[in-house]
């Protein structure tokens, strides 16, 4: 048994007292206009005093948070490097940088092209947020479904700012993605008659989420790594990329790269570049806690904007409504939406449902910021506070046996800190999730203005809108991996190579200089630094 | 005052409070870690550890961003090992127990030790996947051992040298492409997109003025 404070534990009994109630009366979803109220309230995108201005670069007078600012315009590592462009350590045709889900895609079909593609990645293959997705990925292959719906739903979860495009050819093409996974082997969750067996997700008008159990994103990362193995693509591991090279032309030609352990320096040159780095998680904006793997630091966005890349909506970011608030050991870590698709309410300290529990991620994590910031009904945790999820109402919903069966990976989180899901409810608060913005890119997946960058996955803004539904990541890295892929193996066959250069570094850091930067922090940040500074 | 205990990271001993995880406790002693830390929330396999505590006869191994450190906890990372992992062409594989005895033959030298089961850090029943995979139940062998995080552990204590993750990938991915039953539903939708059948249905959408698309999507009819 956890050791809960005695103001949990007697909260945690009211949950149970109005456990039955709220099964049989559930909460009502918000109007459009009370959606918009909580948002403006509540929600970290509407906090002013956390944004700044960008004072150079191709987003210049937009606003991004103070940490992605200090990112974008800080200063290059290899402006204080002697390198030799002209003998490369490493000739491709295709550079993917980032061994997670959109990079492996990209790389298997830039081999199907039969292009000569390596991949570098900051640390293993797979050690990526695409590992950690539990939830499951969204595609409309009902009967009672159709792409159009899923565009709909996803348009408006995106609050209507998703670059139309893109958004087409997400949904579009879902079905053919599943599929494609399907046949490299990916275990779904189906009925013994090959149905898929699919959920609710929030902001979803149809039960389109598609799973692996809780497990759905490792199963897919995991069979996608042995799928790059086992067609020999050469994986250089614990190795960054830190700046993008460029040729006397302007077109991207590689990047330099850096051994994380030796802190040895390489030459990458390559005809087209894929960035397929991630998001942003453990920049901590705003303070928030994380669900992100290590590595997630927002590398692909500053690699691409110092080469001439425009950003689109790298202001938004998605705090998930339920991270992990008790115990303090894995404090932050994803609780999965699943959970409330299988029936697991939101309630306060007084066991009181206080929303709708699948509205659209950024209306439930202002709804309980709201719940305990304004109204005083959150319960005190040892980091901060948070809010009841319900989750034994699932098995009364599903019977017993439904929480081993489809979220084995939570029942395990908690079980080693001693708390049985089954039989008690758990203390959640949101927690900064995904980078909704990223570069932006065209529906070939090039960056719209730097020839032959291409991006994929989360590095990307744009496909999504404003605010993005679960579901809808896991997909879109399946589908603009294997586009951007697509997309190289076409283009690298007419690129011609001129000489190498990182005079576009240089300039932007003139351009720092002219606004009155002086930067002195070095970026890409690479990792977080947890240890306590000792100076010597 | 928060409680604190005593770990020995490698051998050298160091006070850290008694909330960490062995992970954060490494974290807190200065380590910068680069190896040995991946997802940080037991998903990815990155941060194997094996640890004893001081007197006690049993080794025992964990993830080190899900475990709490404990008083006079002897902590070694095992941040690599090496897994054999065998190539192959998903396309060509036959969902037989041939393809087992093809590429990884090491697994009918199984003693039954157990270590692996003893040693596993999702607590899996690692010995009985190997089991079913030397029958060539691929079925049960992916069922048994889906949990699994590939940390290596289990390989690392085993007198055969099996290399149990990579055994248990390939039965999974030859059950979810071979064995498990076909959707039908997915492939008659992939057909019609294929044909163009909501071509026109999304372009009108995607072709009407915001404040009707508002209308539509608030108005939208939500499954059961
Ligand atoms: C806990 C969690 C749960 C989630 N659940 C779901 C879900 O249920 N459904 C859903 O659709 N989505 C979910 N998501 C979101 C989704 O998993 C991710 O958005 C998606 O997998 C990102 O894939 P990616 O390939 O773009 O990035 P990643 O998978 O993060 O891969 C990026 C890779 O690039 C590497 N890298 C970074 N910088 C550099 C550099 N400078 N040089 C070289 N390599 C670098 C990283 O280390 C990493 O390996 C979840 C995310 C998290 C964190
Ligand atoms: S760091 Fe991924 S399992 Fe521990």
């Amino acid at each position: 048994m956890y050791k809960y404070t005695q103001e949990q534990l007697d909260s945690m009994k009211k949950v149970e007292a109005t456990r039955q109630e709220r099964l049989n009366n559930l909460f009502a979803r918000m109007s459009a206009d009370e959606k918009q109220k909580v948002l403006k309230e509540n929600h970290p995108d509407y906090i002013d005093s956390a944004y700044e201005e960008l004072k150079v670069g191709p987003n210049k007078g937009g606003k991004v948070l103070h940490e992605l600012a200090d990112l974008l315009q800080g200063r290059s590592r290899v402006l204080d490097m002697d390198l030799d462009l002209t003998k490369p350590d490493y000739d491709v045709d295709v550079l993917v940088i980032g061994g997670g889900g959109s990079g492996s895609c990209a790389a298997i079909e830039a081999d199907n092209a039969g292009a000569k593609v390596m991949m570098v990645t900051k640390l293993r293959i797979g050690d990526a947020n695409t590992m950690m997705a539990e939830g499951g990925i969204q595609a409309a292959d009902k009967p009672n479904d159709s792409p159009a719906i899923h565009y709909l739903d996803a348009f408006g979860g995106g609050h209507f700012a998703a670059k139309p495009e893109l958004l087409y050819k997400l949904v579009n093409d879902a079905p053919d993605c599943i599929k494609w996974l399907n046949e490299l082997g990916v275990m779904f969750d189906k009925d013994k008659d090959g149905t898929m067996i699919t959920t609710h997700g929030g902001g979803t008008s149809r039960k389109r989420m598609h799973a692996c159990k809780d497990y759905s994103g490792a199963e897919i990362m995991r069979t996608l790594r042995d799928e790059v193995l086992n067609r020999g693509i050469p994986v250089v591991d614990f190795t960054s990329a830190i700046e993008l090279i460029k040729d006397v032309e302007g077109k991207v030609a590689g990047a330099v790269l850096l051994n994380m352990e030796t802190k040895e320096i390489k030459i990458a040159r390559a005809k087209t570049v894929v960035i397929a780095t991630g998001g942003a998680g453990r920049l901590h904006y705003q303070g928030f806690p994380t669900s992100n793997h290590y590595g997630a630091t927002a590398d692909g966005l500053v690699l691409g904007y110092r080469a001439g890349a425009k950003l689109l909506y790298a202001d938004t970011l998605q705090y998930h409504p339920t991270g992990v608030a008790e115990p303090t050991q894995i404090f932050g870590a994803l609780v999965t939406e699943k959970v409330r698709s299988l029936g697991a309410q939101l309630v306060n300290k007084d066991g009181e449902a206080f929303v709708y529990s699948l509205e659209t991620r950024d209306v439930t994590a202002s709804s309980i910021i709201r719940e305990c910031r304004q109204r005083d009904n959150g319960i005190k945790t040892t980091d901060g506070e948070g809010v009841w999820l319900d989750t034994p109402m699932i098995e009364m919903i599903g019977g017993e046996g439904t929480i081993e069966k489809r979220i084995p990976a939570m029942l395990r989180m908690f079980g080693k800190y001693g708390i049985d899901i089954r039989k008690e409810p758990i203390l959640v608060y949101p927690t900064l999730h995904y980078q909704n913005g990223g570069l932006d890119i065209s529906a070939d997946g090039m960056t719209t203005n730097v020839p032959n960058l291409f991006v994929a996955g989360e590095a990307v803004g744009g496909i999504h809108g404003r605010n993005r539904l679960m579901g809808n990541s896991l997909l879109d890295i399946i589908v603009f991996g294997r586009n951007a892929g697509k997309s190289v193996g076409k283009v690298y066959k007419n690129v011609e190579l001129k000489e190498l250069t990182l005079d576009h570094v240089k300039a932007f850091d003139k351009e720092l200089k002219d606004a009155g930067l002086n930067p002195t922090k070095l970026s890409p940040q690479l990792l977080p630094n947890y240890t306590i500074q000792k100076d010597i | 005052m928060e409680k604190m205990v005593n770990v020995f990271l490698f051998g050298k001993k160091y006070e850290v409070p008694a909330s960490l995880t062995i992970m954060t406790a490494m974290e807190y002693a200065g380590y910068q870690l680069v190896r040995g830390c991946g997802c940080r929330n037991g998903f990815c396999g990155a941060c194997a550890t094996i640890y004893r505590i001081k007197g006690d006869k049993e080794l025992k191994a964990c993830l080190a961003c899900q475990t709490q450190v404990e008083d006079n906890m002897y902590v070694a990372t095992l941040p690599f090992f090496p897994l054999v992992k065998q190539v192959y062409d998903i396309e060509k594989v036959t969902p037989s127990q041939q393809i087992m005895m093809q590429l990884y033959p090491e697994i009918y030298a199984c003693i039954g030790c157990n270590a692996c089961t003893k040693s596993c850090t999702q607590d899996l029943n690692v010995m009985q996947y190997i089991a079913y995979a030397q029958r060539g139940d691929h079925e049960k062998c992916a069922e048994e051992s889906f949990d699994c995080v590939m940390c290596g552990v289990c390989s690392s204590r085993c007198p055969a040298g099996i290399s149990h993750p990579q055994v248990a990938e390939l039965s999974r991915r030859i059950y979810g492409k071979y064995i498990a039953p076909e959707t039908q539903h997915l492939l008659d939708r992939v057909k019609e997109i294929e044909d163009g059948k909501y071509v026109e249905l999304i372009e009108t959408l995607m072709n009407k003025p915001i404040e009707e698309l508002k209308e539509l999507y608030n108005n939208r009819e939500i499954e059961k």
